[in-house]
């Protein structure tokens, strides 16, 4: 009863302020935009011995790249439009979003919604100083967008038609609908030992390291840093 | 690219890993990275302040002074540290710049020293970013209009070689000049004001004549009164006519408000010496003389508060009009409710909806004659409501015009606005030209062969110069270098068009190959010395083709199922034919954007001709025979490397 009874009066309350209000002609007040921190998260790093030990740069390597890291990212991760953002720099031509988001799940082991530093490095000791079978072990987790253990063919066919999406709409010859569909295909075919429909990663990585091709571009990124 | 993003590069690169398995052709090699060193604290000395940071930093923005070599013109070796004499306050934002990617205006510093500082560190003013920028563009347009002011107050000074019309023009629009202009100033303002005076005058009532009947003077002095006008009329005559000699466009004078003015003024008076005394036109001529008060706006000319009163009245012409509207809605909406409220009572003024106008239109604006007055009680109500309202609708669009008059006093503010909306345009295309310049770059790079990567099967490629003429600027275009970040970029670009197959091209030939419905095979047969045709096929067949030198020939192109890489440089040959390779009519100007291909338009300047064997077969083409060359490769079989060759001029 008395909640009721106070409730009441605040109505009451509220509705004498807005008639003075108008009354005497004050403006209303600006709707105060709370400016959502983008992230009130601060994430620090773990220290530097950790990373060192617990990836393959070298103490000077890490410091390169947690500088630029910082730089871009102040507060210590990275959100996913952040990710896509940076990423879409380096492709203008293109719509880079799709493949970024893409990344982003692979990279963001911990399926936390952020990138943060220890992530990237982890990621990124595994791309380039990692052996084959871990590069192609990535490889596989990248593709695996539902990270079930299986490619599939619609998998495959996002992935792609992301991969596509980077160049853009002015290509030589001109995109067709078909092309990454095709393209899936021939992946398939390659790759998918017992026509199952789905590629494990045991077919997967079998295939690639019987593929010159493949081999030879794994080691094209040694020296990156 | 930004800066912060070149950071991002080696992620990016990283990242591309993803693409490999996927990939269906070998990739491209990558940049070696030659002199890496590691990334070192550079000292720049700025009049004596030191500011470090580091190398890497500097070398995002390679086109200017502190990111290319031109920095090591400022080198010391005694101190180890680069000196610059200038600024250290300006220096600050422009290291900063480099840091962040982001170029600040600071608002105390002059903008004539801060374009300077600008310009000597080869940044361009374009690229502040937008929470400075308008700052900086108010400033700058101040800078110029207080100079080009200046620039016109010392123009008054008389050029020797003026020719008698401008300098009558001269004085005509600026009385001050000389002393002849400042007497036929004041002589034609006189004259303006004898005329008005002698017009208001004639109708006033003098004297009295024998048949008891005020006259007006008018009437009474008629020959006086008639040689006064005649007078007045001659002189504004002689003024137009003057004027319009003088003008130096004459059109644009006759089209101008005062040139209109004037003749409206005078012209009456020749229509009423040419029209006679009829009864039937004489109600028109009558009319006519009202326009003779048009030679009031005469004075115009002489002062500067009119016109700006008749500029203000000008741009404010919205508000106006909406005063206007809003003013015909009420009294409409009055006069209705009054006539209706008022039709009951008798002997009412109120007889119709259009007589309640003049009644709304005198209460509105508080005037109340009170010829006409509500009787019914109702009819006073919505009377009173009615004045009130008038006061309210007639007081809110005064304080616009006043404020409108101010400003545009005090500064002319509608022209800038329409210069800066013309200039962020231009701005806006330029930032997307620069934003762009990666993706052109990376073409650029392509179209010049800088692009010289091979596929991963390492094969051998020569340069041979097939002509000398002009290529010592295409050699030393060679020669120069793209910055290390700028070609892992475009290896990365490099990387994703072997992954999908396809190839960046840009809008123009983009456009062409759509338009086209299908690719043209053009197996040539023979190579044939004319040059008829440069390169066949998809990108250069609507080229004009001109006529060059013998050297050239046609050379084929033909594609095979999948692979079309035809951008200018790569030409694919069949499996089956021999391999037809002709230099082709190839005289790329580099900086032509958008033409990947071959023009036919001169001399064949240097060629690269690679031609991909497998490492079996290690022919090539022989540089220097005119006749095509013919390798003995034999067709390819091998689908999934292709018999590429690369041509391309440099």
């Amino acid at each position: 009863m008395s909640s009721c009874r106070k409730r009441c009066k605040r109505e009451i309350l509220k509705f004498a302020q807005y008639l003075f209000r108008v009354i005497t002609g004050t403006l209303n007040p600006d709707s105060i935009e709370d400016e959502l921190e983008l992230s009130a998260v601060r994430h620090r790093p773990e220290a530097l011995e950790q990373l060192e030990a617990q990836t393959r740069f070298s103490r000077k390597e890490l410091q390169i790249l947690y500088r630029g890291f910082k730089n871009e990212c102040p507060s210590g991760v990275v959100n996913e439009d952040t990710f896509k953002e940076i990423y879409a720099q380096f492709f203008p031509q293109g719509d880079a979003s799709t493949y970024a988001h893409f990344l982003f799940n692979a990279f963001d082991t911990d399926h936390n919604g952020s990138v943060s530093f220890e992530d990237f490095v982890m990621g990124l000791s595994i791309l380039l100083r990692g052996s084959v079978q871990e590069k192609l072990n990535w490889a596989f987790n990248l593709y695996d967008i539902n990270k079930d253990g299986y490619i599939t063919k619609e998998e495959m066919l996002d992935i792609i038609k992301s991969i596509y999406d980077m160049m853009g709409k002015c290509t030589y010859p001109i995109l067709k609908e078909e092309t990454p569909r095709q393209h899936v295909e021939i992946f398939f075919q390659k790759m998918d030992k017992n026509r199952d429909g789905v590629v494990t990663i045991d077919e997967f990585i079998d295939c690639c390291q019987n593929d010159e091709n493949i081999m030879r571009s794994m080691q094209l990124f040694e020296n990156v840093i | 690219m930004a800066a912060g993003v070149a950071a991002w590069l080696p992620f990016a690169r990283a990242a591309a890993i993803g693409w490999m398995p996927v990939a269906n052709l070998p990739m491209p090699v990558a940049p070696s990275n030659k002199n890496k060193r590691q990334d070192e604290l550079i000292i720049l000395n700025v009049s004596g302040r030191r500011f470090q940071t580091w190398r890497n930093t500097l070398d995002r923005y390679p086109d200017t002074l502190l990111g290319s070599s031109e920095k090591e013109f400022f080198f010391n070796e005694e101190t180890r540290e680069y000196f610059f004499d200038r600024d250290p306050d300006v220096f600050r934002s422009i290291l900063n710049f480099y840091r962040t990617g982001k170029l600040h205006y600071p608002r105390y510093e002059c903008i004539s020293a801060y374009d300077e500082e600008l310009a000597f560190f080869g940044i361009i003013p374009e690229i502040i970013s937008d929470c400075c920028y308008e700052e900086y563009k108010d400033r700058k347009r101040e800078n110029t209009e207080r100079l080009m002011d200046d620039l016109e107050d010392n123009k008054d000074s008389k050029l020797p070689n003026m020719t008698f019309r401008e300098t009558m023009w001269r004085a005509f629009e600026n009385p001050h000049t000389s002393t002849m202009a400042l007497v036929f100033y004041y002589v034609t303002g006189f004259f303006i004001a004898l005329s008005v005076i002698t017009n208001v005058v004639e109708t006033v009532p003098c004297g009295y004549m024998p048949n008891q009947r005020d006259v007006p003077c008018g009437e009474r002095y008629t020959e006086a009164f008639f040689c006064m006008d005649t007078a007045c009329v001659m002189i504004f005559t002689v003024e137009y006519l003057m004027r319009l000699f003088a003008a130096p466009s004459r059109y644009r004078f006759m089209r101008s408000v005062m040139s209109i003015i004037d003749v409206v003024a005078i012209l009456p008076y020749y229509i009423g010496l040419v029209m006679t005394n009829n009864e039937d036109v004489s109600g028109a001529f009558v009319t006519l003389r009202v326009f003779r008060v048009f030679r009031i706006f005469k004075f115009s000319r002489h002062s500067q508060g009119l016109r700006i009163l008749g500029y203000t009245l000008k741009s404010c012409a919205s508000e106006l009009g909406f005063l206007l509207f809003s003013l015909t809605m009420a009294i409409i909406i009055f006069a209705t409710v009054m006539f209706y409220a008022e039709k009951g009572s008798s002997s009412s003024k109120f007889t119709s909806i259009p007589a309640s106008f003049w009644y709304t239109i005198v209460t509105m604006t508080t005037l109340g004659y009170g010829d006409m007055v509500p009787k019914t009680i109702a009819g006073k109500i919505f009377g009173s409501i009615c004045s009130l309202s008038g006061v309210l609708v007639i007081a809110l669009p005064v304080p616009v015009i006043v404020s409108n008059f101010s400003r545009i006093y005090h500064q002319n503010q509608r022209a800038d606005k329409r210069k800066a909306q013309k200039v962020q345009k231009a701005r806006l295309a330029r930032m997307r030209i620069s934003k762009s310049g990666s993706s052109t770059a990376f073409l650029h790079s392509k179209r010049n062969g800088l692009n010289q990567s091979l596929e991963l099967t390492q094969l051998p490629y020569y340069k041979m110069k097939l002509s000398p003429q002009g290529s010592l600027e295409e050699d030393q275009q060679l020669k120069k270098t793209t910055s290390l970040l700028e070609s892992q970029h475009h290896h990365l670009l490099h990387c994703l068009e072997k992954t999908t197959n396809h190839e960046f091209v840009d809008e123009r030939l983009y456009e062409q190959g759509y338009l086209q419905t299908a690719l043209q095979n053009f197996p040539s047969q023979s190579p044939s010395l004319s040059s008829e045709e440069g390169i066949t096929g998809t990108c250069c067949s609507r080229r004009p083709k001109k006529n060059i030198q013998p050297l050239n020939a046609t050379h084929t192109h033909s594609h095979t199922h999948n692979l079309q890489e035809l951008s200018a440089l790569h030409i694919q040959c069949g499996e089956q034919q021999p391999l037809n390779t002709s230099r082709s009519s190839l005289n790329l100007m580099s900086d032509e954007s958008g033409s990947l291909n071959c023009k036919s338009s001169g001399l064949v300047t240097t060629a690269i001709i690679s031609i991909p064997t497998p490492p079996s077969n290690n022919s090539r083409a022989s540089p220097d025979a005119p006749s095509p060359p013919n390798p003995e490769a034999p067709p390819l079989l091998n689908p999934s490397s292709t018999d590429v060759v690369k041509i391309s001029a440099l």
